[in-house]
């Protein structure tokens, strides 16, 4: 190892920018350390992913099992049915794969593998969470106050989501409004922390592409956000006026337009999937570059992946608007570019590809959920292709293939990405190492469970089901015994991934509880912040030692080396 | 080119769902295009990858290769495929437009009929034209939930939305289109199987989404001149145009 | 000592500045994306000119001049700070927060006119937007000038004196989203 060992915790690393204020646990509520923020951000997420779980669940029995009262919920009202796809869909993304796959790695990760003792803006990073925090208690309130949640589906179309009249909730669906503008706010403020502490603070010698791919990533998907939330932005003040104060931007009977809506709404919503599927990308890849023992595939190509495919994504919103009303000749120009842009998508999963090819493949549990990530992240990307032209998207738009397709994109990238991410670096988070065997049976009953789920799902959408309906006894088509079976499939299939996530807090408990700490380099891997301690001090490193960088980070098995790695700071 | 692909148009699905319309084999064959194509890529994918992994598993004293992917020869492995992607792409995007401009771009001139699709919460309204073939005639026909067509006729419709947006969706048609307030917006079926079918609503539209299902009924010639002589409203002869809805 | 990301310049150019540019860059497409769905409806409504030709183009160009004043003492507090003169910087910013303030007196004067004559907005879809997008715009020179005023308060005690240029920058963006309004919402009648 080249950084000796110090005890950082009396060096004067610590007095020199530590924060003065509160002491005792407020300290962490008020800290500006970035891993505390990723912690308060990675642990808000992941209160709010049972949250979104517990939902699926309610709605799930209620479809497998119409009518009867949901164990821990009650009889599910259409009314309730409505609010709780809503939210599942709105917490998912902005407040479980968002947070911690952005915000909580990103913070944690950024500072670390640049070689940084913290972010460049510590004041307005801690700003951002506070942010964040405070709309996490907008829209769990949202969800309780008077005439229930916001029940408009996640999208929130107006005319429906602007005039109460029609959606009955005139608390929950203004405070979902806000709620998600705060939300985007702070990771907004965020986002500007990321970008400028990768540009400006980098250790001395690491040049661009000495940079790990999941910082790169990270950062391309701050930048995305950032230049395609403003609309929305805008939109939102447009919507929040409508539902207040009765203005008639999408309002058709006043010269407005609902239409208006749904491009800001998807100009937004198309380049956030990439927003979030780009770190889970960049986790995949230093997992399975440190797991196989083999240097990154091409580079660079991966840096022009990822940037086409930021580009792209601002051209291919329409796509979710084929039969929504706009002109069909708009609707060929959308076709072209979304087919285009599984082009660079694809090239990426190539790249995966042929990293592994001559590795030295060691399938631990961090690796078993990368590899998973690729692997069930292909279902979910080449079924995007079916939806992509448009012919095929007038039969299924808005049935269950549409939402199978986006849980075969979503749930790798906020549940399998996260766990990978999770188990990769719980070391280096938390200075314990996770038992192998608990993670080896949590990730196999999470991931055959998962396709249990959603395979049925596409099935039933291939027979014209279609999406947010409570109860398809309604429509005899729908209500043969063959499809209601599939439905219980996947609803039992659900409950026992739930049941594993068991084995997970269990090993999370244990391996917190253990005696055992983890070394510094645990897997042996190549970048930055495996040559600090586990869990890195205040400071990350020793002021007098900060790393300097001589090489990229995906060095492995460079012929003439004993090691078969070679970390980025160590000297030739 | 685009001939080739007619061999592909047949409802390969139907144990899910039958066919019922002149276009739904189309939209059926260009899903089967795109699922034998990527199904292709798909798969062989997989089969590289979960390749790599069991062959390259570590085995003590084998060391893992260095291969950087910078040189031609090895990016070749890379640059190939995805340059096929795109071919393939462009494949695709052309079998799917000329299924595009058979039924959104292109409508039928001369229909054999015009019905008038009206979405409001939690509802269907259908206002057919009745015995004289126009709308907005006394003679007119509206129901609720129940759309009366006669088998193998070319019909316009023109969708409507009273209040939020809906979505008239007629699976078993493969036919589907946002209806939106303030606008009319104008496509064609023409149904091909008699039976009675689901219609859907394909868009949240409040607390009664679930609920806003209606029926198709396909009939043959006779059946449907024997409904809507059954049908008509007994004022329609004397009163003046644009009469009130009947209720039948 | 100062924390060491703060003080590190891999670009060349001061952290705080790139900041600046990237906010900037997250306003643009707030704006951007406002005044887009604008003109979209606008071309598409033109008996809108009829509730734009209410606005009283005379009071709009006297806010434009009074904001482009505001951004020139803005750059004099700037160069000021350059020198190290930062008495002279607050002085120029303190002149810019006036500015500030004339512009939003000036604004709630024909607001307040606008109102009592009946244009509200939710009259129509012009003054929906007339008062959604002049507001977001007067919001942000209502934080400006907050900030500008801590930003003098420091300066004026020859603390922290590069902020000076860095809300200079925002202020002319500020500045230049009015360019774009005052043209959309007062000249196009
Ligand atoms: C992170 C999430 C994520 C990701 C990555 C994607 C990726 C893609 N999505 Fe998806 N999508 C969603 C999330 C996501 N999507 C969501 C949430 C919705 C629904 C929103 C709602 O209505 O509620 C949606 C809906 C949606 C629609 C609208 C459907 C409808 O409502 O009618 C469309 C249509 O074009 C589409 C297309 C695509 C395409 C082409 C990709 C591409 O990026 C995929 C590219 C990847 C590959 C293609 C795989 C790798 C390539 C190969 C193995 C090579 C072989 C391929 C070819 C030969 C082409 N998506
Ligand atoms: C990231 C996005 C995401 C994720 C992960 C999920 C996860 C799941 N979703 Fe969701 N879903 C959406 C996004 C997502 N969904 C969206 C956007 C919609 C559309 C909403 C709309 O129509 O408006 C939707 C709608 C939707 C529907 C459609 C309802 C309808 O239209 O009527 C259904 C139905 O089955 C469903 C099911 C499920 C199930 C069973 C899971 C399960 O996979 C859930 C299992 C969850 C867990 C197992 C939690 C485990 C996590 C942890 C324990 C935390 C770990 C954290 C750390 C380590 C930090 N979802
Ligand atoms: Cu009407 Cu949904
Ligand atoms: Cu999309």
């Amino acid at each position: 190892m080249v950084e000796p060992a110090v005890d950082l915790t009396h060096g004067h690393a610590h007095d020199d920018h530590a924060d003065h204020g509160p002491q005792g646990w407020l300290k962490y509520l008020w800290s500006t350390d970035h891993k505390v923020i990723a912690m308060q951000y990675m642990f808000t997420g992941m209160f709010m992913a049972l949250i979104g779980g517990f939902m699926a669940y309610v709605f799930r029995m209620q479809l497998a099992f119409p009518g009867m009262p949901v164990p821990g919920f009650g009889i599910v009202s259409p009314g309730e049915y409505n609010a709780l796809v809503t939210n599942h869909g709105t917490i998912m993304i902005f407040w479980v794969a968002m947070p911690v796959l952005l915000a909580a790695f990103g913070n944690f990760l950024i500072p670390l593998m640049i070689g940084a003792d913290d972010m460049v803006f510590p004041k307005i990073n801690r700003l951002s969470f506070q942010v964040f925090f405070v709309s996490t208690i907008v829209i769990l309130a949202s969800l309780v106050v008077e005439g229930g949640g916001f029940a408009g589906a996640w999208t929130a179309y107006p005319p429906l989501s602007a005039d109460s009249t029609y959606n009955l909730t005139p608390l929950g669906s203004t405070l979902w409004v806000i709620g998600v503008g705060l939300e985007f706010v702070a990771f907004l403020l965020g986002g500007i922390n990321f970008i400028t502490t990768l540009m400006n603070s980098r250790a001395p010698g690491m040049r661009a592409f000495d940079i790990p791919i999941v910082v790169w990533m990270i950062v391309v998907a701050s930048i995305l956000f950032m230049m395609s939330v403003g609309p929305l932005l805008a939109g939102a003040i447009m919507l929040i006026f409508d539902q207040t104060i009765g203005t008639g931007f999408y309002n058709p009977a006043t010269g407005g337009d609902p239409i208006l809506w749904q491009h800001l709404f998807w100009f937004f919503g198309h380049p956030e999937v990439y927003v979030v599927l780009l770190p889970a990308m960049g986790v995949v890849i230093e997992i399975i570059t440190t797991f196989a023992r083999k240097k990154l595939f091409a580079y660079r190509t991966v840096i022009f992946t990822i940037v086409a495919t930021g580009v792209l994504s601002f051209f291919v919103w329409a796509h979710h608007q084929f039969i929504a009303g706009i002109d069909p000749r708009m609707a060929n120009i959308f076709t072209i570019t979304t087919l285009l842009i599984s082009v660079p998508i694809a090239e990426l999963c190539f790249i995966y590809i042929a990293t592994l090819y001559g590795g030295s493949i060691t399938l631990s549990t961090p690796m078993l959920w990368g590899l998973a990530f690729v692997a069930e992240f292909l279902i979910g990307g080449v079924t995007g292709i079916f939806l992509g032209a448009a012919g095929a998207d007038i039969y299924f738009h808005d049935t269950y293939f549409v939402l199978a397709h986006f849980h075969y994109t979503f749930f790798p990238i906020a549940i399998i990405g996260t766990f990978a991410a999770f188990t990769y670096w719980f070391p280096k988070m938390f200075g314990k190492m996770m038992d192998e065997r608990l993670g080896k049976w949590h990730f196999w009953l999470t991931i055959i469970p998962f396709n249990m789920i959603f395979i049925p799902l596409f099935v039933l959408g291939m027979g014209g089901q279609h999406r947010r309906i409570y109860n398809y006894t309604h429509f005899p088509e729908l209500a043969i015994d063959i499809f209601q079976d599939m439905r219980i499939v996947a609803t039992v299939s659900l409950l026992i991934m739930l049941a594993a996530q068991f084995i997970f807090f269990y090993n999370c408990w244990k391996s917190w509880r253990s005696k055992e700490k983890a070394p510094r380099n645990p897997w042996k891997a190549n970048s930055l912040e495996w040559t600090t301690e586990s869990p890195p001090p205040h400071g990350n490193w020793h002021p007098d030692r900060m790393p300097v960088v001589y090489r990229g980070p995906y060095e492995y098995n460079v012929p003439g080396r004993e090691d078969d790695y070679w970390p980025q700071n160590e000297p030739k | 080119m685009n001939r080739f692909f007619d061999f592909f148009e047949f409802s390969w699905f139907e144990p899910l769902i039958e066919v019922g319309s002149s276009y739904a084999e189309q939209i059926d064959g260009l899903i089967l295009t795109v699922l034998i194509i990527v199904g292709v890529w798909f798969l062989a994918a997989e089969y590289v990858f979960l390749h790599f992994i069991l062959k390259f598993r570590a085995k003590p004293g084998r060391r893992g290769e260095y291969i950087d992917g910078k040189n031609k020869r090895h990016k070749r492995w890379i640059t190939i495929p995805h340059l096929c992607v795109l071919v393939f792409d462009i494949l695709i995007i052309l079998v799917s437009f000329r299924v595009w401009h058979d039924i959104k771009m292109d409508l039928p001139e001369d229909p054999d009929a015009v019905v008038r699709v009206i979405g409001q919460q939690w509802a269907w309204t259908f206002q057919h034209p009745g015995a004289d073939g126009e709308l907005d005639s006394p003679d007119d026909i509206f129901t609720v939930d129940e759309l009366h067509v006669e088998n193998n006729k070319t019909y316009h419709f023109e969708l409507q939305a009273t209040d939020v947006l809906h979505s008239f969706s007629v699976p078993v048609w493969r036919i589907k289109q946002d209806a939106i307030p303030g606008r009319t917006i104008t496509g064609w079926f023409e149904p091909t199987r008699t039976g009675e079918f689901d219609v859907q609503c394909a868009e949240i539209c409040g607390f009664g989404h679930g609920v806003m299902a209606a029926r198709v009924m396909v009939e043959d010639a006779e059946t449907h001149a024997a409904w809507v002589a059954a049908n008509t409203p007994v004022a329609a002869a004397s009163a003046p145009a644009g009469a009130t809805p009947a209720s039948q | 000592m100062r924390p060491i990301a703060t003080t590190r310049a891999a670009t060349g150019t001061a952290t705080g500045k790139l900041a600046v540019w990237w906010v900037l860059a997250s306003e643009v497409v707030i704006f951007g994306g406002l005044l887009a769905s604008y003109v979209m409806f606008r071309l598409g409504h033109p008996e809108w000119a009829d509730a734009a030709a209410v606005t009283n183009t005379w009071i709009g160009a006297f806010n434009t001049w009074v904001l482009l004043t505001s951004s020139l003492t803005a750059v004099l507090a700037h160069q000021a700070a350059e020198r190290g003169d930062g008495k002279q910087a607050a002085k120029y910013l303190y002149c810019t927060i006036f500015g500030a303030l004339v512009f939003l007196g000036v604004k709630t004067y024909e607001w307040w006119y606008e109102i009592s004559h009946g244009y509200t907005i939710t009259s129509n879809g012009f003054w929906a937007f007339y008062y959604t997008a002049a507001g977001l715009h007067a919001f942000h020179v209502i934080a400006g000038a907050v900030i500008m005023a801590f930003v003098a308060r420091d300066a004026a005690k020859g603390r922290e004196l590069h902020r000076v240029e860095l809300i200079g920058i925002y202020w002319h963006f500020v500045d230049i989203v009015w360019i774009f309004l005052f043209p959309l919402l007062y000249i196009a009648k």
